[in-house]
Protein backbone atom coordinates (compact mmCIF):
# COMPACT_ATOMS: atom_id res chain seq x y z
CA UNK A 1 0.00 0.00 0.00
CA UNK A 2 1.09 3.42 -1.52
CA UNK A 3 1.86 6.10 0.83
CA UNK A 4 -1.01 9.17 1.43
CA UNK A 5 0.03 11.33 3.82
CA UNK A 6 -3.11 12.44 6.03
CA UNK A 7 -1.92 16.50 5.99
CA UNK A 8 -2.17 16.87 2.22
CA UNK A 9 -5.62 17.54 0.23
CA UNK A 10 -5.82 15.60 -2.80
CA UNK A 11 -7.44 15.35 -6.07
CA UNK A 12 -8.38 11.96 -7.75
CA UNK A 13 -6.38 12.89 -10.83
CA UNK A 14 -2.78 11.93 -8.02
CA UNK A 15 -1.90 15.03 -7.46
CA UNK A 16 -1.73 16.15 -4.26
CA UNK A 17 -1.49 19.80 -2.42
CA UNK A 18 -0.22 20.70 0.87
CA UNK A 19 -1.30 24.14 2.18
CA UNK A 20 1.40 26.46 3.01
CA UNK A 21 -0.43 29.98 4.03
CA UNK A 22 -1.47 32.81 2.50
CA UNK A 23 -3.18 31.63 -0.22
CA UNK A 24 -0.01 29.12 -1.48
CA UNK A 25 -0.27 25.65 -2.23
CA UNK A 26 2.61 23.50 -3.46
CA UNK A 27 1.36 20.60 -5.57
CA UNK A 28 3.00 17.16 -6.99
CA UNK A 29 1.86 14.17 -7.57
CA UNK A 30 1.23 10.74 -4.97
CA UNK A 31 3.27 7.89 -4.40
CA UNK A 32 0.88 5.82 -5.68
CA UNK A 33 0.79 7.67 -8.98
CA UNK A 34 4.39 7.58 -9.48
CA UNK A 35 3.88 3.76 -9.10
CA UNK A 36 1.56 3.66 -11.58
CA UNK A 37 3.74 5.36 -13.92
CA UNK A 38 7.39 3.56 -13.25
CA UNK A 39 10.51 5.27 -14.07
CA UNK A 40 9.89 9.12 -14.24
CA UNK A 41 12.32 10.37 -17.44
CA UNK A 42 11.14 13.68 -18.08
CA UNK A 43 9.24 16.72 -16.69
CA UNK A 44 7.29 19.56 -18.92
CA UNK A 45 6.51 22.15 -15.94
CA UNK A 46 4.04 25.35 -15.95
CA UNK A 47 5.09 27.91 -16.85
CA UNK A 48 5.92 30.73 -13.84
CA UNK A 49 2.95 33.58 -13.36
CA UNK A 50 0.77 31.65 -15.99
CA UNK A 51 -2.38 31.68 -14.67
CA UNK A 52 -4.25 28.46 -14.70
CA UNK A 53 -7.73 27.35 -14.08
CA UNK A 54 -9.18 24.25 -12.59
CA UNK A 55 -8.84 20.90 -14.34
CA UNK A 56 -7.09 22.85 -17.03
CA UNK A 57 -3.56 20.03 -18.10
CA UNK A 58 -0.57 22.35 -17.38
CA UNK A 59 2.53 19.65 -16.90
CA UNK A 60 3.69 16.67 -18.22
CA UNK A 61 5.19 13.68 -16.12
CA UNK A 62 6.57 11.19 -18.87
CA UNK A 63 7.80 8.01 -17.73
CA UNK A 64 9.21 5.58 -20.26
CA UNK A 65 6.84 4.10 -21.54
CA UNK A 66 4.17 6.98 -20.56
CA UNK A 67 3.28 10.10 -20.85
CA UNK A 68 0.35 11.29 -18.43
CA UNK A 69 -1.37 15.16 -18.06
CA UNK A 70 -1.15 16.84 -14.88
CA UNK A 71 -3.91 19.36 -14.07
CA UNK A 72 -4.20 22.24 -11.89
CA UNK A 73 -5.89 20.99 -8.83
CA UNK A 74 -7.67 24.62 -7.90
CA UNK A 75 -7.40 28.19 -10.34
CA UNK A 76 -4.52 30.31 -9.55
CA UNK A 77 -1.35 31.79 -10.56
CA UNK A 78 2.06 29.43 -11.10
CA UNK A 79 4.39 31.21 -8.57
CA UNK A 80 6.75 28.51 -8.35
CA UNK A 81 8.24 25.31 -10.42
CA UNK A 82 10.39 23.04 -8.95
CA UNK A 83 13.73 23.11 -11.44
CA UNK A 84 15.33 20.38 -9.97
CA UNK A 85 13.16 17.94 -12.29
CA UNK A 86 14.39 18.64 -15.13
CA UNK A 87 17.69 17.74 -14.65
CA UNK A 88 16.72 15.30 -11.90
CA UNK A 89 13.20 14.24 -13.09
CA UNK A 90 13.41 10.90 -10.60
CA UNK A 91 12.88 12.45 -7.73
CA UNK A 92 9.16 11.94 -8.69
CA UNK A 93 9.63 8.34 -8.43
CA UNK A 94 11.96 8.36 -5.12
CA UNK A 95 10.62 10.98 -2.87
CA UNK A 96 7.32 12.33 -4.38
CA UNK A 97 5.95 13.87 -1.66
CA UNK A 98 9.36 15.57 -0.85
CA UNK A 99 11.79 16.82 -3.58
CA UNK A 100 9.79 15.37 -6.11
CA UNK A 101 7.19 18.49 -5.64
CA UNK A 102 6.41 19.91 -8.92
CA UNK A 103 4.72 23.50 -8.48
CA UNK A 104 3.59 25.88 -6.30
CA UNK A 105 0.87 28.43 -7.42
CA UNK A 106 -1.21 30.94 -5.31
CA UNK A 107 -4.77 29.97 -5.35
CA UNK A 108 -8.09 32.36 -6.60
CA UNK A 109 -10.25 31.13 -3.50
CA UNK A 110 -9.05 30.01 -0.28
CA UNK A 111 -11.15 26.82 -0.09
CA UNK A 112 -9.08 24.11 0.17
CA UNK A 113 -12.00 22.06 1.50
CA UNK A 114 -13.61 21.17 -1.56
CA UNK A 115 -10.33 18.73 -2.23
CA UNK A 116 -10.64 15.13 -1.29
CA UNK A 117 -8.57 14.04 2.27
CA UNK A 118 -6.09 11.70 2.86
CA UNK A 119 -8.91 9.04 3.47
CA UNK A 120 -11.17 9.96 0.48
CA UNK A 121 -7.93 9.77 -2.02
CA UNK A 122 -7.38 6.48 -0.20
CA UNK A 123 -11.20 5.38 -0.92
CA UNK A 124 -11.30 6.57 -4.42
CA UNK A 125 -7.35 4.27 -5.22
CA UNK A 126 -8.96 1.34 -3.49
CA UNK A 127 -11.81 1.24 -6.35
CA UNK A 128 -9.24 1.67 -9.35
CA UNK B 1 -7.66 -13.24 -16.22
CA UNK B 2 -5.64 -13.91 -18.92
CA UNK B 3 -3.23 -17.18 -19.84
CA UNK B 4 -0.54 -17.38 -17.58
CA UNK B 5 3.22 -18.78 -18.67
CA UNK B 6 4.78 -21.89 -16.23
CA UNK B 7 6.84 -18.91 -14.40
CA UNK B 8 3.80 -17.12 -13.82
CA UNK B 9 4.57 -17.97 -9.88
CA UNK B 10 7.90 -16.82 -10.25
CA UNK B 11 7.15 -13.56 -11.47
CA UNK B 12 4.47 -12.99 -8.79
CA UNK B 13 7.25 -14.45 -6.31
CA UNK B 14 9.60 -11.51 -7.52
CA UNK B 15 6.69 -9.06 -7.06
CA UNK B 16 6.37 -7.82 -10.49
CA UNK B 17 3.75 -5.75 -12.06
CA UNK B 18 1.74 -7.84 -14.20
CA UNK B 19 -0.14 -6.63 -17.13
CA UNK B 20 -1.94 -7.97 -19.48
CA UNK B 21 -0.11 -8.07 -23.10
CA UNK B 22 -2.19 -10.14 -26.31
CA UNK B 23 -4.40 -12.10 -23.36
CA UNK B 24 -1.79 -13.00 -21.02
CA UNK B 25 -0.46 -12.18 -17.72
CA UNK B 26 2.75 -10.95 -18.39
CA UNK B 27 5.51 -8.60 -15.82
CA UNK B 28 6.01 -5.44 -16.92
CA UNK B 29 8.87 -4.76 -14.96
CA UNK B 30 10.05 -5.74 -11.33
CA UNK B 31 10.62 -2.75 -10.15
CA UNK B 32 12.41 -0.17 -12.72
CA UNK B 33 12.81 -0.85 -16.13
CA UNK B 34 15.34 1.41 -16.04
CA UNK B 35 17.68 -1.06 -13.90
CA UNK B 36 16.29 -4.06 -16.00
CA UNK B 37 17.34 -2.38 -19.56
CA UNK B 38 20.90 -1.42 -17.85
CA UNK B 39 21.01 -5.17 -16.51
CA UNK B 40 20.82 -6.46 -20.43
CA UNK B 41 23.29 -3.75 -21.80
CA UNK B 42 25.77 -4.69 -19.39
CA UNK B 43 25.63 -7.86 -18.02
CA UNK B 44 22.93 -9.73 -18.23
CA UNK B 45 18.87 -9.91 -18.03
CA UNK B 46 16.70 -12.46 -18.64
CA UNK B 47 13.08 -12.61 -20.41
CA UNK B 48 10.07 -14.95 -20.05
CA UNK B 49 9.11 -15.19 -23.25
CA UNK B 50 6.55 -18.09 -23.15
CA UNK B 51 3.62 -16.71 -24.33
CA UNK B 52 5.22 -16.50 -27.69
CA UNK B 53 3.64 -19.72 -30.10
CA UNK B 54 6.22 -22.70 -31.04
CA UNK B 55 4.99 -24.68 -33.67
CA UNK B 56 6.08 -27.59 -35.14
CA UNK B 57 6.09 -28.40 -39.13
CA UNK B 58 6.55 -31.67 -40.21
CA UNK B 59 6.30 -33.92 -43.31
CA UNK B 60 7.97 -35.08 -46.37
CA UNK B 61 6.70 -31.34 -47.87
CA UNK B 62 7.73 -29.21 -44.91
CA UNK B 63 10.35 -27.68 -46.82
CA UNK B 64 8.39 -27.19 -49.90
CA UNK B 65 5.60 -25.72 -47.27
CA UNK B 66 7.54 -23.17 -45.60
CA UNK B 67 9.52 -21.78 -49.19
CA UNK B 68 5.54 -21.02 -50.45
CA UNK B 69 4.20 -19.99 -47.00
CA UNK B 70 7.57 -17.85 -46.37
CA UNK B 71 9.16 -14.62 -47.68
CA UNK B 72 12.23 -15.54 -46.88
CA UNK B 73 13.64 -19.04 -48.52
CA UNK B 74 14.36 -22.03 -46.59
CA UNK B 75 16.06 -23.62 -48.85
CA UNK B 76 18.91 -21.53 -47.58
CA UNK B 77 18.84 -23.42 -43.94
CA UNK B 78 21.18 -26.27 -44.86
CA UNK B 79 23.07 -26.96 -41.15
CA UNK B 80 20.43 -28.79 -38.40
CA UNK B 81 19.78 -25.96 -35.81
CA UNK B 82 20.32 -22.98 -38.57
CA UNK B 83 17.63 -20.03 -38.05
CA UNK B 84 16.39 -17.71 -40.46
CA UNK B 85 14.29 -14.88 -39.91
CA UNK B 86 11.39 -13.94 -42.41
CA UNK B 87 7.92 -12.27 -42.87
CA UNK B 88 4.58 -13.91 -43.37
CA UNK B 89 2.91 -12.21 -45.72
CA UNK B 90 -0.79 -12.01 -47.62
CA UNK B 91 -1.28 -12.73 -51.04
CA UNK B 92 -1.01 -8.77 -50.93
CA UNK B 93 2.21 -8.61 -49.36
CA UNK B 94 0.71 -7.29 -46.24
CA UNK B 95 2.74 -8.78 -42.94
CA UNK B 96 0.87 -11.12 -41.28
CA UNK B 97 3.94 -11.71 -38.97
CA UNK B 98 7.41 -11.67 -38.44
CA UNK B 99 8.75 -15.07 -36.98
CA UNK B 100 11.82 -16.52 -37.03
CA UNK B 101 11.95 -20.44 -38.13
CA UNK B 102 14.57 -22.81 -37.22
CA UNK B 103 15.91 -26.05 -39.39
CA UNK B 104 15.93 -29.30 -37.86
CA UNK B 105 15.67 -31.58 -41.01
CA UNK B 106 14.23 -31.54 -44.61
CA UNK B 107 10.78 -33.13 -42.62
CA UNK B 108 11.28 -31.04 -39.26
CA UNK B 109 11.07 -27.01 -39.00
CA UNK B 110 10.07 -25.05 -35.29
CA UNK B 111 8.69 -22.31 -36.14
CA UNK B 112 8.79 -19.13 -33.01
CA UNK B 113 5.50 -16.62 -33.73
CA UNK B 114 4.79 -13.85 -31.52
CA UNK B 115 2.14 -14.17 -28.76
CA UNK B 116 -0.95 -11.61 -29.77
CA UNK B 117 -0.95 -12.91 -33.68
CA UNK B 118 -1.27 -16.46 -32.28
CA UNK B 119 -4.74 -17.09 -33.64
CA UNK B 120 -4.31 -16.05 -36.45
CA UNK B 121 -0.83 -17.24 -37.90
CA UNK B 122 -2.33 -20.61 -36.46
CA UNK B 123 -4.89 -20.54 -39.05
CA UNK B 124 -3.14 -19.35 -41.63
CA UNK B 125 -0.79 -22.22 -40.95
CA UNK B 126 -3.14 -25.12 -41.07
CA UNK B 127 -4.77 -22.76 -44.31
CA UNK B 128 -1.99 -23.13 -46.37
CA UNK B 129 -0.72 -26.52 -45.06
CA UNK B 130 -3.89 -27.74 -46.93
CA UNK B 131 -1.69 -28.04 -50.19
CA UNK B 132 0.50 -30.03 -48.69
CA UNK B 133 1.65 -33.11 -46.79
CA UNK B 134 2.51 -31.36 -43.67
CA UNK B 135 1.49 -31.44 -40.01
CA UNK B 136 1.33 -27.91 -38.15
CA UNK B 137 1.60 -28.63 -34.69
CA UNK B 138 1.67 -26.25 -31.76
CA UNK B 139 3.88 -26.89 -29.10
CA UNK B 140 2.32 -25.53 -25.19
CA UNK B 141 4.69 -27.87 -23.22
CA UNK B 142 7.17 -25.53 -23.54
CA UNK B 143 8.47 -22.02 -22.24
CA UNK B 144 10.67 -19.53 -23.37
CA UNK B 145 13.19 -17.90 -21.94
CA UNK B 146 15.67 -14.93 -23.25
CA UNK B 147 18.86 -14.86 -21.50
CA UNK B 148 20.78 -11.82 -22.95
CA UNK B 149 23.55 -8.91 -22.75
CA UNK B 150 27.53 -9.02 -22.74
CA UNK B 151 27.37 -11.97 -20.03
CA UNK B 152 24.16 -13.89 -20.79
CA UNK B 153 26.16 -17.00 -22.47
CA UNK B 154 28.68 -17.40 -19.79
CA UNK B 155 26.10 -17.23 -16.78
CA UNK B 156 23.92 -19.19 -18.54
CA UNK B 157 26.56 -21.84 -19.54
CA UNK B 158 26.71 -21.87 -15.61
CA UNK B 159 23.89 -23.72 -15.23
CA UNK B 160 23.90 -25.84 -17.97
CA UNK B 161 25.24 -29.56 -17.16
CA UNK B 162 29.01 -30.60 -18.85
CA UNK B 163 27.17 -31.86 -21.80
CA UNK B 164 24.80 -29.34 -22.07
CA UNK B 165 27.87 -27.34 -21.93
CA UNK B 166 29.48 -29.32 -24.75
CA UNK B 167 26.35 -29.46 -26.44
CA UNK B 168 26.09 -24.95 -27.16
CA UNK B 169 30.11 -24.31 -26.97
CA UNK B 170 30.11 -24.06 -30.74
CA UNK B 171 27.04 -22.85 -31.07
CA UNK B 172 27.26 -19.29 -33.40
CA UNK B 173 24.59 -16.72 -34.06
CA UNK B 174 21.46 -18.05 -35.46
CA UNK B 175 22.07 -21.03 -34.48
CA UNK B 176 19.99 -23.74 -32.30
CA UNK B 177 21.13 -27.30 -31.03
CA UNK B 178 19.57 -29.67 -28.43
CA UNK B 179 21.46 -29.79 -24.92
CA UNK B 180 19.65 -31.87 -22.81
CA UNK B 181 15.87 -31.33 -22.61
CA UNK B 182 16.46 -27.54 -23.90
CA UNK B 183 16.95 -26.15 -27.19
CA UNK B 184 19.18 -23.47 -27.04
CA UNK B 185 19.02 -20.64 -30.14
CA UNK B 186 22.08 -18.16 -30.23
CA UNK B 187 18.60 -15.83 -31.40
CA UNK B 188 17.61 -12.44 -29.02
CA UNK B 189 15.61 -9.36 -29.51
CA UNK B 190 18.00 -7.24 -28.00
CA UNK B 191 20.54 -5.94 -30.04
CA UNK B 192 23.13 -8.19 -27.23
CA UNK B 193 24.29 -11.44 -27.33
CA UNK B 194 22.38 -14.22 -25.52
CA UNK B 195 20.61 -17.63 -25.51
CA UNK B 196 16.32 -17.84 -26.28
CA UNK B 197 16.49 -21.32 -24.51
CA UNK B 198 13.49 -23.58 -25.26
CA UNK B 199 12.39 -25.60 -21.72
CA UNK B 200 9.88 -28.23 -20.64
CA UNK B 201 7.19 -26.15 -18.50
CA UNK B 202 7.60 -28.05 -15.79
CA UNK B 203 11.41 -27.34 -15.42
CA UNK B 204 11.00 -23.68 -16.20
CA UNK B 205 10.94 -22.15 -12.61
CA UNK B 206 14.15 -24.46 -11.69
CA UNK B 207 15.75 -22.60 -14.95
CA UNK B 208 14.55 -19.07 -14.22
CA UNK B 209 15.85 -19.84 -10.47
CA UNK B 210 18.99 -21.42 -11.57
CA UNK B 211 19.58 -18.19 -13.91
CA UNK B 212 19.16 -15.96 -10.72
CA UNK B 213 21.65 -17.83 -8.64
CA UNK B 214 23.50 -17.45 -11.95
CA UNK B 215 23.38 -13.45 -11.67
CA UNK B 216 20.89 -12.99 -14.79
CA UNK B 217 18.57 -10.19 -13.52
CA UNK B 218 14.64 -10.81 -14.41
CA UNK B 219 13.17 -8.28 -17.07
CA UNK B 220 10.25 -7.54 -18.10
CA UNK B 221 8.15 -6.45 -21.22
CA UNK B 222 8.85 -2.92 -20.56
CA UNK B 223 12.72 -3.15 -20.84
CA UNK B 224 12.40 -5.79 -23.48
CA UNK B 225 10.72 -2.91 -25.68
CA UNK B 226 13.17 0.16 -24.96
CA UNK B 227 16.00 -2.37 -25.97
CA UNK B 228 14.68 -3.45 -28.85
CA UNK B 229 13.48 -0.42 -30.14
CA UNK B 230 17.46 1.05 -29.37
CA UNK B 231 18.50 -2.24 -31.46
CA UNK B 232 16.08 -1.22 -34.59
CA UNK B 233 14.09 -4.04 -34.27
CA UNK B 234 10.79 -4.14 -35.55
CA UNK B 235 7.77 -4.91 -33.46
CA UNK B 236 4.91 -6.42 -35.45
CA UNK B 237 1.83 -4.16 -34.75
CA UNK B 238 3.68 -1.25 -34.25
CA UNK B 239 6.14 -0.96 -37.40
CA UNK B 240 4.56 -3.34 -39.31
CA UNK B 241 1.34 -5.36 -40.07
CA UNK B 242 -1.06 -6.54 -42.52
CA UNK B 243 -1.33 -2.86 -44.14
CA UNK B 244 2.33 -2.86 -44.57
CA UNK B 245 4.42 -4.25 -47.06
CA UNK B 246 7.81 -5.45 -46.21
CA UNK B 247 9.47 -3.21 -48.26
CA UNK B 248 8.34 -0.19 -46.67
CA UNK B 249 9.40 -1.76 -42.92
CA UNK B 250 12.96 -2.22 -43.47
CA UNK B 251 12.43 -6.36 -44.28
CA UNK B 252 13.51 -5.87 -47.66
CA UNK B 253 16.41 -7.96 -46.71
CA UNK B 254 14.05 -11.28 -45.69
CA UNK B 255 12.55 -11.50 -49.13
CA UNK B 256 14.55 -13.87 -50.92
CA UNK B 257 14.06 -13.31 -54.84
CA UNK B 258 16.17 -15.67 -56.01
CA UNK B 259 15.73 -18.40 -57.13
CA UNK B 260 13.06 -16.83 -59.45
CA UNK B 261 11.39 -19.76 -59.94
CA UNK B 262 10.24 -20.35 -56.36
CA UNK B 263 6.70 -19.11 -55.98
CA UNK B 264 5.62 -17.81 -52.35
CA UNK B 265 2.68 -15.83 -50.66
CA UNK B 266 2.63 -12.31 -51.95
CA UNK B 267 5.40 -12.82 -54.57
CA UNK B 268 3.39 -10.86 -57.07
CA UNK B 269 2.53 -8.09 -55.08
CA UNK B 270 5.69 -7.41 -54.18
CA UNK B 271 7.55 -7.94 -57.26
CA UNK B 272 4.49 -4.99 -58.53
CA UNK B 273 5.51 -2.92 -55.69
CA UNK B 274 9.54 -3.45 -56.09
CA UNK B 275 9.02 -2.04 -59.93
CA UNK B 276 6.64 0.15 -59.10
CA UNK B 277 8.38 1.40 -55.72
CA UNK B 278 6.38 1.78 -52.90
CA UNK B 279 4.64 4.82 -51.25
CA UNK B 280 6.63 4.66 -47.46
CA UNK B 281 9.91 3.68 -45.21
CA UNK B 282 11.13 3.46 -42.32
CA UNK B 283 13.46 5.90 -40.78
CA UNK B 284 14.68 6.48 -37.57
CA UNK B 285 14.38 9.67 -35.32
CA UNK B 286 16.49 10.96 -32.32
CA UNK B 287 15.08 14.18 -31.01
CA UNK B 288 17.15 17.43 -30.45
CA UNK B 289 14.77 19.14 -27.88
CA UNK B 290 13.83 17.80 -24.70
CA UNK B 291 10.53 15.50 -25.03
CA UNK B 292 9.22 11.71 -25.88
CA UNK B 293 8.76 10.70 -29.13
CA UNK B 294 5.47 8.60 -29.37
CA UNK B 295 3.77 5.96 -31.29
CA UNK B 296 0.97 7.72 -33.17
CA UNK B 297 2.92 11.29 -33.57
CA UNK B 298 2.75 13.20 -36.36
CA UNK B 299 6.04 13.81 -38.65
CA UNK B 300 6.04 17.48 -40.26
CA UNK B 301 8.23 18.68 -42.93
CA UNK B 302 7.49 21.78 -44.67
CA UNK B 303 4.12 22.48 -43.19
CA UNK B 304 3.29 19.19 -43.98
CA UNK B 305 2.70 16.27 -42.34
CA UNK B 306 4.51 13.15 -43.74
CA UNK B 307 4.31 10.36 -41.74
CA UNK B 308 3.69 8.69 -38.37
CA UNK B 309 5.70 7.63 -35.52
CA UNK B 310 5.55 3.34 -35.25
CA UNK B 311 7.59 3.17 -32.05
CA UNK B 312 9.15 6.00 -30.09
CA UNK B 313 10.75 6.06 -26.51
CA UNK B 314 13.14 7.40 -24.21
CA UNK B 315 16.31 5.41 -25.16
CA UNK B 316 17.79 4.72 -21.68
CA UNK B 317 21.36 4.33 -22.83
CA UNK B 318 21.56 7.46 -24.99
CA UNK B 319 19.58 9.27 -22.79
CA UNK B 320 18.01 11.14 -25.80
CA UNK B 321 14.72 10.16 -27.23
CA UNK B 322 14.24 7.67 -30.32
CA UNK B 323 11.98 6.17 -32.63
CA UNK B 324 11.07 4.61 -35.58
CA UNK B 325 8.58 6.68 -37.97
CA UNK B 326 6.72 5.26 -41.64
CA UNK B 327 7.13 8.14 -43.86
CA UNK B 328 6.45 9.20 -47.56
CA UNK B 329 9.35 7.28 -49.89
CA UNK B 330 9.95 10.95 -51.03
CA UNK B 331 11.36 12.87 -47.34
CA UNK B 332 14.68 12.71 -48.26
CA UNK B 333 15.48 15.30 -45.42
CA UNK B 334 18.21 15.22 -42.80
CA UNK B 335 15.73 16.84 -40.18
CA UNK B 336 12.22 16.50 -39.55
CA UNK B 337 9.43 17.96 -37.42
CA UNK B 338 7.86 15.41 -34.68
CA UNK B 339 4.79 16.85 -33.39
CA UNK B 340 5.06 15.87 -29.37
CA UNK B 341 1.96 17.16 -28.00
CA UNK B 342 1.22 20.92 -28.47
CA UNK B 343 4.74 20.96 -29.66
CA UNK B 344 6.85 20.74 -32.98
CA UNK B 345 10.73 19.66 -31.96
CA UNK B 346 12.86 19.32 -34.32
CA UNK B 347 14.50 15.17 -34.75
CA UNK B 348 17.45 14.20 -36.82
CA UNK B 349 16.66 11.37 -39.70
CA UNK B 350 19.03 8.45 -38.71
CA UNK B 351 19.32 4.39 -39.91
CA UNK B 352 16.62 3.05 -37.92
CA UNK B 353 19.44 1.06 -35.57
CA UNK B 354 20.44 3.55 -32.29
CA UNK B 355 22.40 0.76 -29.94
CA UNK B 356 24.75 -2.03 -30.79
CA UNK B 357 26.60 -4.33 -28.43
CA UNK B 358 26.19 -1.76 -25.37
CA UNK B 359 27.03 1.57 -27.44
CA UNK B 360 25.52 4.15 -28.92
CA UNK B 361 25.47 4.93 -32.79
CA UNK B 362 23.71 7.89 -33.05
Amino acid sequence: MSQIPAELKYVSSHEWIRDEGDGIVTVGITEHAQELLGDVVFVEAPEVDSEVDVEDEIAVVESVKAASDIYAPLAGTITEVNEELEDSPELINSDPYGDGWMFKMKIDSGDLDSLLSAEQYAEEIADE
Amino acid sequence: MGSKTPLYQAHVDAEARIVDFGGWDMPLNYGSQLDEHAAVREAAGMFDVSHMTIVEIKGSEAKPYLQYLLANDVAKLQESGKALYTGMLHEDGGVIDDLIVYYLNDAHYRVVVNAATREKDLAWLENVAQQFDVSVEERSDLAIIAVQGPEAIEKAQATFSDEQKAAVSELKPFMAAYAGDLFVARTGYTGEDGYEILVPDNKAIELWNALINAGVKPCGLAARDTLRLEAGMNLYGHDMDETVSPLEANMGWTIAWEPEGRDFVGRKALTEQKANGVARKLIGLVLDGKGIMREGQEVVLNDEVVGVVTSGTMSPTTGKSIAMARVQRSVDAEDVLVQVRKKQIPAKVVKPSFVRKGKSLI
